[in-house]
């Protein structure tokens, strides 16, 4: 099973390799998502989300995503899933509506898929 | 000295603590799942082992992008659990073992391991959720053992190799035989299986290569070496890379191994779920 050649990058269709060039793209946009860990910082960013994102540096492409709750966008900007679950946090998303949002499925659609896997 | 009795696998998955929480353990969706520990809590019960090593990876608690070590040692007195950003009700800090923790990272430094250490180590879901469900209450279980957490890096590529995770398991292995005391080490390798949280392929689940792991971590984990990194994204999913963590454990046993338990389920959560209890050879 061995694909030596695959190192260091591949193209795997829907997956982005979260890799030191998106990290430095991001870096800002999970910085912000970090904080959220604690409350505090998360009512900031509900009471003032366009200050919140100005705060950390956002740019145009990252705040714009946010503002549509366009998940596939936020990665493309640079953001790592594990920091854009906290954004995901705020708003009550389970990770399944983020399947679903990410796939152009409803939550119901997206946990029958997973089912079927079985 | 002090002997390895062995070592249990399982997912790590957010959503556990919560079932935890609401006691779903017969619910039709989670019951699956909370079938695969039974076996596992009579072996503790029956072992019962003094130290536990927790290898896991943190998902954006404990470390940031900022400084991002590839495999970190906790050497604290306890571990606090705290908010992943989702307000749930944090558990108890955990009890560390620091004369541990410097023994294993002494040793594995001689080996060639770099390693960073933690005096300081907030723990997350990785580390948490499978503590409870191996000691029912955790950290408030009578029998809850003192704990070394390791966290390597799966949130930011390059990962290590699965190669390098066995290597690390094997020096690891080493590391806690040598420890001067006459006590008792589980060691846990908790994620995984396949599963992938972002992009248009969200929601991917390999029931196969998972299974082909399974198999040949148990008896042939040599051969799980040769998948590279960027295969086992493509074949595990985006965080199924978490079965580093599984290699790292498997490392620590030694060839000799009897599986006493497994378990797999799909799905809990995003994730194929897998359970598997290897005993050390006496």
């Amino acid at each position: 099973m061995a694909h030596d050649t695959h190192d260091y990058h591949i193209d795997i269709p829907g997956t982005t390799v979260f890799d030191g060039k998106m990290a430095m793209k991001g870096y800002a946009l999970n910085k912000m998502c970090y904080g959220f860990n604690k409350a505090e910082n998360r009512e900031a960013f509900k009471a003032d989300p366009e200050g919140w994102m100005e705060k950390y540096g956002l740019n145009d492409e990252q705040k714009q995503a946010i503002r549509n709750s366009d998940i596939l966008g936020m990665i493309a900007a640079g953001g790592n899933i594990y920091y854009l679950a906290k954004l995901a946090g705020i708003f009550q998303l389970s990770v399944q509506d983020v399947g679903g949002l990410q796939t152009g499925r409803t939550t119901e659609e997206f946990q029958e898929f997973l089912k079927s896997q079985a | 000295m002090a002997k390895v009795l062995g070592g249990i696998t399982t997912s790590h998955i957010p959503a556990v603590g919560n079932a935890i929480q609401k006691e779903l353990y017969d619910d039709p969706y989670w019951k699956p799942f909370f079938d695969g520990y039974p076996k596992v809590h009579a072996w503790i019960k029956e072992h019962k082992p003094d130290y536990v090593v927790n290898i896991y990876n943190d998902h954006g608690l404990g470390f940031f992008l900022d400084q991002m070590p590839t495999f970190a040692i906790g050497a604290a007195q306890e571990y606090r659990n705290e908010d992943e950003g989702w307000g749930l009700p944090s558990l108890d800090p955990f009890p560390g073992a620091p004369e541990l923790s410097w023994h294993i990272i002494e040793s594995m430094v001689a080996d060639e391991f770099d390693i960073t250490s933690c005096q300081e180590l907030a723990v997350d879901h990785g580390f948490v959720v499978p503590m409870q469900l191996f000691w029912p209450g955790a950290p408030n279980n009578p029998d809850m053992p003192r704990a070394v957490p390791i966290s390597a890096n799966t949130v930011q590529h390059p990962i290590p190799t699965l190669k390098r995770a066995l290597d690390f398991g094997k020096a690891l292995g080493k590391a806690l035989r040598s420890f001067p005391e006459d006590a008792k080490i589980v060691i846990l390798g908790t994620g995984g299986l396949s599963h992938q949280l972002d992009g248009e392929r969200a929601g991917f689940i390999n029931k196969e290569f998972d299974q082909y792991c399974l198999e040949n971590i148990v008896s042939n984990p040599e051969e799980l070496t040769k998948i590279s990194r960027m295969e086992l994204v493509e074949k595990a999913g985006a965080q199924g890379t978490e079965f580093l963590m599984w290699m790292m454990m498997r490392g620590a046993l030694g060839d000799d191994v009897t599986e006493i338990t497994r378990n797999y389920h799909i799905p809990i959560s995003n994730t194929a779920a897998g359970t598997l209890l290897l005993e050390c050879a006496a």
